[in-house]
């Protein structure tokens, strides 16, 4: 494989596609963190119920677009029901207990989901209208679903960037991430506020999720994979920083992918082909924790360490 | 000034827009007790965080023992002589009141990689612990769980974890607040003892302990020393009156 | 001096488990030799990770990954035919001590949640590893040529024997952690879990007592690995994944922080609760996970605590 201008784009573009997919996720785990002080692992479950509610609804609907639209407000129901029943009480225990109980409920949804839809990996094609390729330079397509991914991911990023900047209820946000007694103290009502922000997260991570369908298999545990990536995003990023999370995700998106694509053949320049087709992928798989930990040596707090002023 | 144990040149800290310590000069001599005194927000636990060593200023130099102490971190600063107290009681609430200062004498005699011996069987640290337990009148309560301890006591206790550590410089941050007057009349009297044996420097709101204790006072609003000087001088100094004492008085 | 309820539970609990082999071939149920020694390493991975968990306030969750690393100290050498089990197992507590080593000094520089997160990451990192391994079975992971080797009468491939030996190391290593905790070293790491500003302030440096006792227990953790590669004759990257390091932790929480002992309880009731769960159906997950979360929010004090009441205080 050699390595041309063009390919390095398409695999820019893919690094950019799976960021946003890592945003989706880490805006609603920093949220989380930053506002309520709670480590949810059980984030990724909610990305593996978007999935699999989104590839349900498409399949009765037989639209890709209303299978998703019926996803999004599903999976913040499931959010909504599962802060409400168990994650409520989690908010005043320390990270430890969090950090278990959530890992019950991660097991909890995986047994759920296998239950009802089996074990086995479900492939969903990307819908018609959108299966094509584009142009994006001449000489250079692209496929359509995966640039549909980055636009919307653009789009919710502003959307979310909108809401916690300019309106009211992120102005609550943005004062509850910084100091939860002032804003009791304000009069919000502070658990009606935890419940839509977990929620909103919820909402967040069942449309990655649905997105990730027709690219990614769906399947028990699915979650897990990114929810380890998303929390490289994090910690890369800055705890409780939108910005950060921008940041960290396309940080490690690029990483992750152009480090798969390019690694191998990079260092066959260097060592011997067939010891780069031995450390290329295990050096690739490592990548992005390999970079966490040189930003930690240097940044323990993050890139944007700024708690809560996202 | 020639024999100053502690020497602060400069000394800046911001936080955003709020200049929390704005080019603070200052000299405590050996054996002195020098308060800082100021309204709420003039930035002294910033100046005490910074003397510790938790909070690392922009600007300036902070000398201890002739030595430049600016770049240690807390825990060396304390293996040089300087302890503190803070203002929120801190102590190691599920130890018992002798653990935890056997603990501090631990921390002031060295060598902490020991792996075999039960550290609550050796005299070393417990009977140091012992005397500094008596020495603040908690002698009776030494095996009591700190957490179990009154707040006065609890006070106390650190005040024996800081002694224990033989200090040369001795932070104490608000040391009296919150206690009854009984209490806070008692702690009076037992730092009054420390005097001339220990450097202190005291940062309270009670002016009863202030006057009671202090050699010297420094002023502090916004940031700035405006004033230092003895007691009576303080007292007498019509910048002080009008930027703090007089707020009492109107 | 009376004896306290603890003296008599450990030593009755040290009883039980020394009875397993004779009892199990007086029933002829050989099956329980082989279920309880793998309950023991799973116990001492559990009581290692206790030590920084517990007593040091260290929220690792990435303890699975020297049980790999000790694993693949064991079958790597094992597949080029060195099967020398003093070496085999030296390995193995080096190379987890020295993983250790370099993830402690990087993720002690943080605390709180972050840490919680970079020992998760590195663990998985590890784990991705194990996966490109190609030569070593990847993903699949490979099968052992034959258990550790010492010469002489300690012939591993003799369940009971083996079984004693995990039992020796097991008790070996609580006696010793049972020191280390109330030495010098271990007030130290308590008093930064139990207030680290204070600590800091009247002078220890904590990060170096605090790799410490992080290279300790992943050394322990290590040799766990190597048991555990011994006892299934197989090694996987699944040895390092990450719900495996929930598992571990969960043990310690169930049995009791904090308590050195009640993780090896928590080891065996975890562990015998899974087989009982997976007899009864397939998808005992289920069951379990709502379990986990009722422990962690009702039963906080760990089965240790219930057996033997609170602990003493001494000092």
């Amino acid at each position: 494989m050699s390595i041309t201008l063009s390919l390095v784009l398409e695999q820019t573009l893919n690094g950019l596609q799976y960021g946003v997919m890592l945003f989706l996720m880490a805006a609603g785990l920093t949220l989380v963190f930053g506002i309520m002080n709670l480590v949810n692992l059980a984030h990724g479950s909610l990305y593996m119920v978007g999935a699999y509610l989104a590839t349900a609804f498409t399949e009765k609907t037989g639209s890709f677009v209303l299978g998703v639209a019926l996803a999004l407000p599903a999976t913040l129901l499931v959010g909504v029901l599962v802060e409400v029943v168990a994650l409520r009480t989690l908010y005043e225990r320390d990270h430890l207990d969090q950090v278990l109980a959530t890992f019950g409920l991660i097991l909890f949804f995986n047994e759920l989901v296998a239950i009802i839809w089996g074990r086995a990996a479900i492939f969903t094609s990307v819908p018609r209208f959108l299966s094509g390729h584009f142009r994006i330079l001449p000489g250079l397509p692209y496929p359509t679903y995966r640039a549909v991914i980055i636009l919307i991911g653009v789009a919710v990023a502003v959307l979310l960037w909108v809401l916690v900047t300019r309106t009211r209820l992120g102005m609550r946000i943005r004062a509850g991430a910084s100091n939860r007694t002032m804003i009791s103290a304000l009069g919000v009502d502070i658990r009606l506020l935890y419940t839509l922000v977990f929620g909103l997260g919820a909402a967040l991570a069942g449309l990655a999720g649905a997105m990730a369908g027709p690219i990614y298999s769906v399947q028990p545990g699915m979650g897990e994979g990114i929810l380890i990536q998303v929390f490289v995003v994090i910690v890369i990023g800055g705890i409780g920083s939108i910005r950060g999370a921008i940041v960290g995700a396309i940080v490690v998106g690029m990483a992750d992918t152009l480090g798969r694509a390019f690694l191998k053949p990079l260092l066959a320049t260097v060592i011997s082909p067939p010891a780069a087709d031995k450390a290329g992928p295990a050096l690739a798989s490592m990548s992005i924790y390999l970079l966490m930990a040189a930003v930690l040596f240097f940044r323990p707090e993050g890139l944007f360490p700024a708690r809560g002023c996202s | 000034m020639a024999d100053a144990l502690l020497a602060i040149r400069g000394l800046s800290k911001r936080f955003g827009g709020l200049l929390a310590s704005d080019r603070i000069d200052l000299d405590v001599a050996r054996g002195e007790t020098h308060a800082i005194i100021g309204p709420n927000g003039a930035g002294k636990t910033t100046l005490i965080s910074q003397l510790a060593g938790d909070l690392r200023p922009d600007a300036g130099s902070i000398r201890f023992a002739d030595q430049d102490v600016t770049r240690l971190d807390a825990p060396h600063r304390a293996r040089r002589g300087l302890a503190r107290s803070f203002q929120v009681t801190s102590i190691f609430r599920d130890f018992s009141a002798l653990d935890n200062v056997a603990l501090a004498v631990q921390a002031h005699t060295g060598q902490s990689f020991r792996f075999w011996r039960a550290a609550r069987a050796e005299p070393a640290l417990r009977e140091p612990a012992r005397a500094a337990l008596e020495a603040v009148g908690l002698g009776g309560r030494a095996h009591v769980r700190a957490a179990n301890l009154a707040h006065g006591e609890q006070r106390q206790l650190e005040i024996a974890m800081a002694l224990a550590t033989e200090p040369r410089l001795l932070l104490l941050d608000e040391p009296v607040a919150g206690m009854g007057l009984e209490e806070s009349q008692r702690m009076v009297r037992f730092l009054a003892t420390l005097k001339r044996r220990i450097t202190i420097v005291l940062v309270e709101h009670d002016m009863d302990a202030v006057f009671t204790l202090a050699d010297r006072i420094s002023v502090m609003v916004y940031g700035r020393i405006i004033a230092t000087g003895t007691p009576p001088e303080v007292r007498g100094n019509e910048d002080v009156r009008r930027a703090y004492l007089g707020e009492d008085q109107a | 001096m009376t004896i306290s309820r603890r003296t008599i539970a450990l030593a009755a609990g040290g009883v039980l488990l020394a009875l397993v082999p004779p009892v199990a071939a007086l029933t002829n149920q050989p099956f329980y030799v082989d279920l309880f020694r793998r309950v023991m390493i799973f116990a001492l991975a559990a009581v290692s990770l206790d030590l920084i968990l517990g007593y040091g306030g260290m929220v690792s969750f990435g303890h699975a990954a020297y049980l790999g690393i000790g694993a693949y100290a064991v079958g790597i050498p094992a597949f080029y035919g060195v099967d020398n089990g003093w070496l085999q197992w030296g390995l193995a507590i080096a190379a987890s001590a020295l993983a250790a080593t370099v993830i402690g000094a990087i993720s002690l520089r943080t605390s709180g949640v972050s840490f919680i997160m970079i020992t998760l990451a590195f663990a998985q990192m590890l784990y991705y590893l194990g996966i490109s391994l190609e030569t070593y079975g990847g993903d699949n992971g490979m099968r052992l040529s034959g258990r550790s080797r010492f010469g002489g009468p300690l012939d591993l491939r003799e369940p009971a024997i083996f079984y004693y030996v995990v039992l020796a190391i097991l008790v070996l290593f609580l006696a010793l952690g049972n020191r280390l905790v109330a030495s010098r070293f271990g007030m130290v790491i308590r008093a930064a879990k139990s207030n680290e500003p204070r600590a800091r302030a009247i002078g220890f440096s904590l990060f170096r007592y605090k790799l410490t006792a992080f290279v300790i227990a992943g050394g322990a953790g290590g040799l766990a690995g190597a048991l555990l590669a011994n006892q299934t004759e197989y090694l996987t990257p699944d040895f390092m994944h990450w719900t495996r390091s929930g598992e571990i932790m969960f043990m310690v929480i169930l049995g009791g922080m904090g308590t050195l002992f009640g993780p090896v309880i928590g080891a065996v009731v975890l562990l015998l609760l899974e087989d009982v769960l997976s007899a009864l159906t397939a998808h005992w997950q289920i069951i379990l996970g709502p379990i986990l979360i009722l422990v962690v929010l009702f039963a906080k004090r760990g089965l240790f605590g219930l057996l033997v009441g609170a602990e003493p205080r001494d000092g």
